[in-house]
């Protein structure tokens, strides 16, 4: 554990930081967009059509959480600031909290539970469909969040299980993209961002096959070249 | 609270304990936030107080005695891709659009065509009240009191030959009074039409006013149309060009996405749009969705122009 500086004062990257000041940072920072939407609703300063601009606020962030969620593992081997792992966690079942809220949003304020009506709706139109197959994609991830779970399933299946986020991310891209009317700047863009994200684990994957093979061919174009 | 990490296990598969207090906490703050945001769904709104200057005209069949939407919301919560394609953009940036000096160009099947200024061509009309629904394509619905006059009156003045079937309106496409207009969302200029006889229904009308004031610009100043039977995109806004064509014309969304928008789009909760249902509708400023009713509610005015037509094929 950390030992206690000269000073007496905990270096800033000790766990004891993580634990007490940036995660609960953290925390809070990912209810803002719950409470800038509460806060709102009650002063009366969200849009004429208040329902809506729930569904696009929690919709939206869960996409936001969904990204910075996968970007955690590109921006920690890049920066090798491995603490940042810490936090993959608590963000990723933020995303599953708004899916949640979004989901709820759809069911209660768009559809009022006629749950007829919901049945037919989801497979009828396919932005709800892959919507609503994206979160489902998350249930299990949530639910095998804990220590004990991930122990008990050990970490290479927990992997690969959690491999599934993958899919929630493109699935949720193209719920958005399917929304739209007519601009489509704000999908792609989400879609550009988790292009990269997932070229990125791509590259990882590919490169000792790729750096490999080029040492091979560059030890054979010697050979042949001497 | 004591954890005890076996050393076989490697580090980088276990999380630190910190997580667990933290999960707890994260768990704990959740449901917080869940019960408080269902309490706040659960609160009313507070209904915005309604101009208390303006006397609405009496019910009838030109209008509904339904509340009003509020001044506000009409004016801020709009469609108007020009101006962008949020629902606020059009009130925050339609302030550079100068709706005087304002041209109307007329052209096509009509004994007098010419570019006329706007004052000209409203002399001598007189303006009513029209107190009408507005249903939107996206599931949204008002009750706007505008400002106005039968399209028909102004229409007649220019003559139609007897060629003329269809109308078609044009809004004004000048980048620097809309700066959507720099982003190609759709195929500038915004273009609607109408058949001829559904311009000369004394339903439709040309507007210039709402809650007995002067158009605001988000709303389509200084001149538009408002075709209450249809969805409201139909009621081209800020218009420039009047044309009348022996041909349907072809409007910028049915252009855009000819599966989804058809040249009529009546409001029809029987058809809907491929995506979403038509069936129900928010109105504005109230909790629960309504039901759309076939025509807007319209029905018994309209419904003759589409006698003996399948209103699934002409959606």
């Amino acid at each position: 554990m950390t030992s206690l500086t000269r000073t007496g004062f905990l270096p800033v990257t000790s766990s004891k930081y993580v634990r007490f000041i940036f995660k609960p940072l953290v925390l809070v920072a990912c209810l803002l967009p719950c409470f800038w939407l509460g806060w709102n609703w009650y002063h009366d300063n969200l849009s004429a059509n208040p329902i809506d601009d729930v569904t696009d606020t929690t919709g939206t962030w869960t996409l936001r959480f969904l990204m910075i969620t996968l970007a955690i593992t590109p921006v920690r081997r890049i920066s090798g600031w491995n603490r940042l792992l810490q936090f993959r966690r608590m963000i990723g079942l933020f995303a599953f909290l708004y899916g949640t809220l979004h989901l709820f949003t759809y069911l209660y304020l768009d559809q009022f539970f006629l749950w007829e009506e919901i049945l037919a709706d989801i497979p009828k139109r396919p932005f709800i469909t892959v919507g609503f197959l994206s979160f489902v994609l998350m249930i299990p991830l949530a639910a095998t969040s804990t220590d004990r779970i991930t122990k008990w399933i050990g970490g290479k299946r927990w992997n690969r299980l959690h491999k599934l986020v993958y899919v929630t991310a493109i699935g949720g891209v193209i719920h958005y993209l399917w929304l739209v009317k007519a601009d489509l700047q704000r999908p792609l863009i989400y879609g550009g961002i988790l292009a990269l994200l997932l070229g990125v684990r791509l590259w990882y994957a590919l490169k000792p096959f790729l750096v490999g093979r080029m040492k091979r061919e560059g030890a054979r174009n010697e050979v042949a070249g001497g | 609270m004591l954890i005890k990490r076996p050393s076989d296990i490697p580090s980088s598969e276990i999380t630190p304990e910190s997580v667990y207090r933290n999960r707890r906490t994260f768990l704990k703050t959740a449901a917080i936030m869940t019960a408080g945001t269902a309490a706040a769904f659960a609160l009313p709104r507070f209904s915005e107080p309604q101009d208390p200057h303006y006397r609405r005209p009496p019910a009838g069949p030109f209008n509904t005695d339904e509340d009003l939407t509020s001044y506000k919301d009409i004016t801020t919560y709009n469609n108007f891709y020009e101006f962008g394609t949020d629902k606020d953009d059009p009130s925050e940036y339609a302030g550079s659009l100068k709706p005087r000096p304002w041209k109307v160009r007329v052209d096509g099947e009509v004994e007098k065509a010419g570019l006329y200024d706007l004052d000209d061509l409203l002399k001598g009309i007189s303006q009513e009240d029209r107190v009408y629904r507005l249903r939107c394509v996206e599931g949204w619905s008002m009750v706007i009191p505008w400002l106005g006059f039968p399209i028909s009156v102004l229409l007649k003045r220019f003559q139609p030959t007897s060629r003329a079937k269809y109308v078609e309106f044009t809004t004004l496409n000048d980048p620097q009074q809309m700066p959507g207009l720099s982003r190609p969302v759709l195929d500038w200029p915004y273009v609607e039409g109408l058949r001829i006889d559904e311009a000369m229904h004394p339903l439709a009308i040309f507007a210039v006013g709402l809650y007995g004031k002067q158009l605001p610009n988000q709303n389509g100043a200084p001149l538009r149309i408002v075709v209450p039977w249809k969805y409201g995109f139909k009621s081209c806004k800020s218009i420039v060009r009047i044309r009348l064509t022996e041909k349907e014309p072809l409007p910028t969304w049915v252009r855009a996405a000819p599966h989804e928008y058809g040249f009529y789009s009546n409001v029809n909760p029987d058809v809907d749009h491929p995506r979403w249902s038509q069936k129900f509708e928010r109105r504005i400023g109230e909790f629960r969705k309504r039901r759309t009713q076939l025509f807007n509610g319209y029905g018994e005015q309209v419904a003759g122009l589409y006698a003996g037509m399948d209103l699934r094929k002409h959606f």
